[in-house]
């Protein structure tokens, strides 16, 4: 076997610079993402006339087709058909395509978990004499969030590593370095080890994260 | 001041209520009696809101509502006139005692946390939770839980508590504390209506008994009426069904 093993290490610092591009589009994606499925799982539930239909179709769409083709459609598509869009950079178009894929799942994931919470729990808001939206907000959400955090934690798990796909965008990010070096060294195997490790390693800091922030929110609910 | 006049519901083709007419005075403790599947709760249920009446009008305090013509608003406004303790406590599971007592004063009513806080702080002593002030719904026991319930109605400012058999879900140890609450209640002039098949309670604390049964009001009237002299046969029947077991 013929492995560089010095290269590889010389390799991370490297790869590191980047990963806060990539750390960028996976957090600030994410947080559109919530956003978004937050709406849309409260249209769903709601069944606010027009906007739960516009919901249907959206979430259709961003599960029914690949990542990289919409990717694509918006970044090399769209500004062909409304040139507007021509001055949109590879980041911007990246996080908005990562944000509005990975809202399609999350809504659902929140969807059902607002569906789970008790309907007395609705009935007791209501009752002291709250709205619905005030009743959303402070006390079916947030026990929603509860039970839909692990899924909401997979999806910004799988969101980090699907970053990786900005690079085909011309995104400067970790992979899209793994790539130059790879075929700058032809040193494929030891450059893609290196980005690999550092993408599992990303992965398992925010897995005990996860961890910790399911016992924070189970606190309201131990005997 | 409360009155309900004509108020049906019918659930899909099954009528449940079927004119109801009947008003409350202020510090007026009524207890509502009769067989089960009767609408009690549905009843109680559309006071609140909780489910939508199909006809009649309900007004509480300065709010009058009319079925079928009640926009949203009127209806977040009924509601904030009464507040309601269910059978399973149903307290804010996310929020502590204190919490659940404080939400309403400060999201309906948009009193400073502080200042809501300070209040519960004082309902929840008054029915003897002071000390559990920052446990979670599921650290308490039903008993306690359902104290919780009484103390959150009773900071939500309306003109009425409705309780829907608040001690029916209890294990047998618990009811007493619950109920000497709701009677600490009674003697403070607090106006509220109670379904329950506690007759003891109700023959000692209402000022009005009203007997239901399918859907209707059969009878109503004081305590000594309608347990000593009851007017109507079926009245007279559930009575003696009732205080047998
Ligand atoms: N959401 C609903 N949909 C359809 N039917 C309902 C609904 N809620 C209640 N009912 C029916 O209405 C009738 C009256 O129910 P309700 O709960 O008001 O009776 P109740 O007098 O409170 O009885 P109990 O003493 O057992 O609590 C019952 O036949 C019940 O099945
Ligand atoms: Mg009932």
């Amino acid at each position: 076997m013929n492995f560089d093993f010095i290269y590889t290490l010389e390799l991370f610092p490297i790869l590191l610079k980047y990963l806060g591009v990539t750390m960028q589009m996976a957090l600030i994606g994410f947080v559109i993402a919530l956003v978004l499925a937050v709406a849309i799982a409260v249209v769903r539930v709601f069944a606010v006339p027009v906007l739960n239909q516009v919901a249907i179709v959206f979430i259709s769409f961003f599960r029914g087709t690949p990542l990289l083709v919409q990717l694509f459609l918006l970044y090399y598509g769209l500004p062909q058909v409304f040139p507007w869009l021509v001055g949109l950079d590879a980041f911007s178009a990246a996080v908005i395509g990562l944000s509005l894929h990975f809202s399609a799942y999350m809504a659902e994931s929140i969807r059902a978990a607002i569906l789970g919470v008790d309907r007395s729990q609705m009935e007791a808001s209501l009752s002291i004499g709250m709205t619905k939206l005030q009743a959303m907000q402070r006390i079916i959400l947030p026990q929603a969030a509860r039970v839909a955090s692990p899924s909401l934690m997979n999806y910004f798990i799988d969101m980090i590593k699907s970053t990786s796909l900005a690079f085909t965008l011309g995104v400067a990010e970790i992979m899209s370095k793994a790539q130059m070096e790879a075929s700058s060294s032809f040193k494929f195997f030891e450059s893609f080890v290196a980005v690999a490790i550092v993408y599992w390693v990303v992965v398992v800091i925010f897995t005990q994260l996860q961890h910790r922030l399911e016992i924070h929110l189970n606190r309201a609910y131990v005997k | 001041m409360i009155n309900v006049s004509n108020l049906s519901k019918t659930f899909t083709n099954h009528p449940v209520l079927k004119g109801i007419d009947f008003s409350v005075q202020q510090g007026e403790i009524v207890v509502i009696i009769g067989p089960s599947g009767t609408g009690k709760s549905t009843l109680l249920r559309c006071l609140n809101y909780l489910e939508t009446p199909t006809t009649g009008t309900i007004q509480i305090g300065p709010i009058k509502v009319e079925a079928g013509h009640a926009s949203s608003k009127q209806i977040t406004q009924l509601r904030q006139q009464s507040s309601f303790v269910f059978q399973n406590y149903a307290l804010f599971a996310n929020k502590t005692a204190l919490e659940n007592v404080a939400e309403g004063l400060m999201t309906v009513w948009k009193e400073p946390k502080q200042q809501a806080l300070a209040t519960s702080m004082k309902i929840l002593e008054q029915v003897g939770l002071g000390d559990k002030a920052h446990q979670y719904p599921a650290q308490l026991s039903g008993g306690q839980q359902q104290r919780v319930g009484i103390a959150r109605a009773m900071a939500a400012k309306g003109e009425v508590i409705l309780f829907d058999e608040p001690t029916s879900a209890l294990d047998p140890e618990w009811v007493d504390e619950v109920l000497a609450v709701m009677k600490q209640l009674a003697r403070s002039k607090q106006t509220m209506i109670v379904v329950t098949h506690e007759m003891q309670f109700a023959r000692e604390v209402a000022d009005k008994i009203i007997f239901m049964e399918g859907g209707h009001i059969v009878e109503q009237g004081p305590p000594e009426q309608l347990f000593n002299a009851p007017q109507s046969e079926r009245t007279r029947a559930f009575l003696a069904r009732a205080m047998k077991g």
